[in-house]
C-alpha cells in the first residue's frame, strides 16, 4: 500500500535550525540522509519544498483565475516536503515516519487508488 | 427452552460473537465484511432467542445465520463473491484470533471514542443500539463513528495483527486504556440518572479476562483485571437501598465478595513476582489495602501513601496526588493534607473530588465557613446523580 508523508515544520523547528551553528546544521541534514538511506527500498520518490514565501497561489473559483502571493494556507505548521513510501500497512508507514529525524510533525496519507 | 433472562442473552452473545467475528475475517480476509455478518446474526439472535430459548449450540445457530447474510449479499454484491463462497459450515477449529480483533479496533490511528464503540460491537457483540443507551449518546452518533471507522482501517490499511515487539508496549497500553475507560464509565456512569451501568463494567471485566487468558505474561494486564474485580467485589456495597452512595468508611465489609478480592489479591502478587511494575498494577495494589482491610480502622495508610508515590513515579498526574493527599490525611494528619491539596488548586480546579476532599479537611481543622464553600463548589461541578446526592447531604447536616 502506498502513503505519502507530508513533513511539516513548525515556527520554532524553523527558529531552532536557524540557530544552529554549520557543523550542527551540517549534522542534521546527514541524520535526513542517513534516514533516506535507510528506507531507500520503500522510498519510491520525494521532494523538499522551497520555503512558503516562494509560493504563488492561484484561485480558480473566482471567476477569473487570481494570482496571489504566499501559500494558500497562512499558518504557524506548513508542508516543507514529502515522501511517497510503498509498504505493507500503516503500521509499517508508522514504523518508518516514527524515526524521521527532522520536523516535528509528520502527516500520514494513503494514495488513492 | 425457557426463556432467557437479558443477563444470560447478553453473556452468550458476547462469549460467541467476538469468536465468530474473529473467524470471519480469517475466512473472508476482510474485517469490514466480517463485521457486517456478524452484527447482522448478532440482531437476529437478539430477536429470535429471547422468544425461541437460547440454542443449545449458540455458536453453530450464529454461524448458520452469518453465512446466510453472507450468501444472500453475494446476490447484491460482486465483491466478496469468492471470499464468501469458501465460508462453508462446519468451519474449521481456528485458534482464539480475538487477540488480533482486539488490537485492530483498539488502533491509536482511530479516535478513542471509535475504538471503544468498536471494540464493544466487534468483541463484545453489542449492537449499535446497545451502545447508544450505554453511553446515553444518539443511535445515529455511534452508527456513524462505527462506519467511519471502519472505512479507516479499510481505507487507511490499519492491519489486522498483533503488532511487532517493538510496538508491543505501547498499543496494548492503548487497548488496557480502552478496557479502563469502558469500566469507569460502567462503575461510575458520569451522565444520565442511573448511577450504575452494570453491563459495561461487566463487559469490561470479559475483556480484561479475555486478555488476560490470550497474554498471561503481561504484568500490566494482569493487574488491569485485578483492579477492575477488586471495585467489583465490593459493588454491591457502594450504594444503599435508594441508591445513595455508601462511603468507603461506613461500607457493610461483609457483603463484599471477599472470595474475588483474595483471588485478586493472588493475581497482583503473581504480577508483581514479574518485577514489570505498572500503573494498574499499583493502582490494584491500592485497592486491595482497602479491600483487605477487616475495618476501616484497619487500614493500611502507610503503605497506600507508598504505593501513590510508586504510582506518581510511574505515572504522574494530578489526580493521583489529590488521592495520595487523602491516604496523608490518616498519615501525617489534616494541615498536613490540606497543604498539599490546596497546592493542586491550579490543575483541580474543576474537577469535583477537589472541591469535596478539600471540604473534608477545611473542616477536619475547624473551618466550617470555607468548608461549605467548598462543598457548594463540588456540587455544582459534579455531574453523576448519586454524587451530586451524598454532597446535597453533606450541605444539609454539617
Amino acid at each position: 500500500m502506498k502513503y505519502v508523508l507530508l513533513f511539516v515544520d513548525t515556527e520554532q523547528f524553523a527558529a531552532d535550525l536557524a540557530a544552529m551553528d554549520e557543523p550542527e546544521r551540517e549534522r542534521a541534514y546527514a541524520r535526513v540522509r542517513q534516514w533516506f538511506a535507510d528506507h531507500h527500498d520503500r522510498i519510491t520518490h520525494h521532494t523538499h519544498l522551497m520555503p512558503p514565501d516562494t509560493a504563488t497561489t492561484l484561485r480558480l473559483d473566482r471567476g477569473e483565475p487570481l494570482v496571489s502571493d504566499g501559500p494558500f494556507v497562512e499558518g504557524k505548521e506548513i508542508v516543507s516536503g514529502y515522501a511517497e513510501i510503498d509498504v505493507a500497512d500503516l503500521d509499517e508507514a508508522l514504523r518508518i515516519a516514527r524515526s524521521w529525524p527532522a520536523c516535528p510533525v509528520v502527516e500520514i496519507r494513503p494514495v488513492a487508488g | 427452552m425457557s426463556r432467557p433472562t437479558h443477563a444470560e442473552l447478553a453473556r452468550v452473545v458476547r462469549d460467541h460473537a467476538g469468536r465468530l467475528a474473529a473467524s470471519l475475517v480469517h475466512l473472508v480476509g476482510d474485517f469490514t465484511a466480517a463485521e457486517d455478518l456478524v452484527q447482522d446474526a448478532v440482531e437476529a439472535a437478539l430477536t429470535h432467542w429471547p422468544v425461541e430459548g437460547i440454542p443449545e449450540r449458540p455458536d453453530a445457530w450464529l454461524y448458520t445465520v452469518a453465512r446466510r447474510r453472507g450468501l444472500d449479499q453475494l446476490r447484491r454484491e460482486q465483491r466478496h463473491r469468492q471470499k464468501l463462497a469458501l465460508v462453508a459450515w462446519p468451519p474449521e477449529p481456528q485458534p482464539d484470533d480475538r487477540l488480533r480483533l482486539i488490537f485492530t479496533c483498539c488502533h491509536p490511528a482511530l479516535p478513542r471514542a471509535a475504538q471503544v464503540a468498536l471494540t464493544l460491537r466487534v468483541v463484545c457483540g453489542l449492537t449499535t443500539a446497545q451502545i447508544a443507551r450505554a453511553f446515553l449518546v444518539p443511535e445515529s452518533t455511534v452508527g456513524q463513528r462505527i462506519t467511519r471507522a471502519k472505512r479507516k482501517i479499510s481505507e487507511a490499511g490499519i492491519p489486522y495483527r498483533i503488532p511487532s515487539p517493538d510496538d508491543l508496549g505501547s498499543r496494548l497500553a492503548e487497548v488496557l486504556a480502552v478496557i479502563y475507560l469502558l469500566f469507569n464509565e460502567g462503575y461510575l456512569s458520569t451522565g444520565g440518572d442511573r448511577a450504575q451501568s452494570r453491563d459495561l463494567a461487566d463487559d469490561a471485566e470479559f475483556l480484561a479476562a479475555l486478555l488476560h487468558q490470550l497474554m498471561p505474561t503481561e504484568p500490566e494486564v494482569a493487574g488491569l483485571l485485578a483492579l477492575i474485580r477488586l471495585h467489583r467485589a465490593r459493588a454491591s456495597a457502594r450504594f444503599d437501598h435508594n441508591d445513595e452512595i455508601v462511603q468507603l468508611q461506613h461500607q457493610d465489609r461483609s457483603r463484599w465478595d471477599h472470595q474475588a478480592i483474595n483471588d485478586a489479591g493472588r493475581l497482583i502478587a503473581r504480577a508483581a513476582a514479574q518485577k514489570r511494575p505498572g500503573s494498574y498494577q499499583v493502582q490494584a495494589a491500592i485497592v486491595a489495602c482497602h479491600a483487605e482491610a477487616a475495618r476501616w480502622e484497619d487500614t493500611d495508610w502507610a503503605q497506600i501513601a507508598v504505593l501513590y508515590d510508586m504510582l506518581l513515579h510511574l505515572a504522574p498526574s494530578p489526580v493521583a496526588r489529590l488521592h495520595r493527599a487523602i491516604a496523608l490525611r490518616y498519615v501525617t494528619g489534616s494541615s498536613a493534607a490540606l497543604a498539599e491539596v490546596d497546592a493542586l488548586a491550579g490543575d483541580l480546579n474543576d474537577y469535583h473530588l477537589f472541591h469535596a476532599t478539600r471540604a473534608e479537611l477545611l473542616r477536619d481543622v475547624g473551618d466550617a465557613a470555607r468548608a461549605r464553600a467548598a462543598d457548594e463548589r463540588a456540587l455544582a461541578l459534579a455531574a453523576n446523580p448519586a454524587e451530586r446526592s451524598l454532597l446535597r447531604q453533606r450541605l444539609t447536616w454539617a
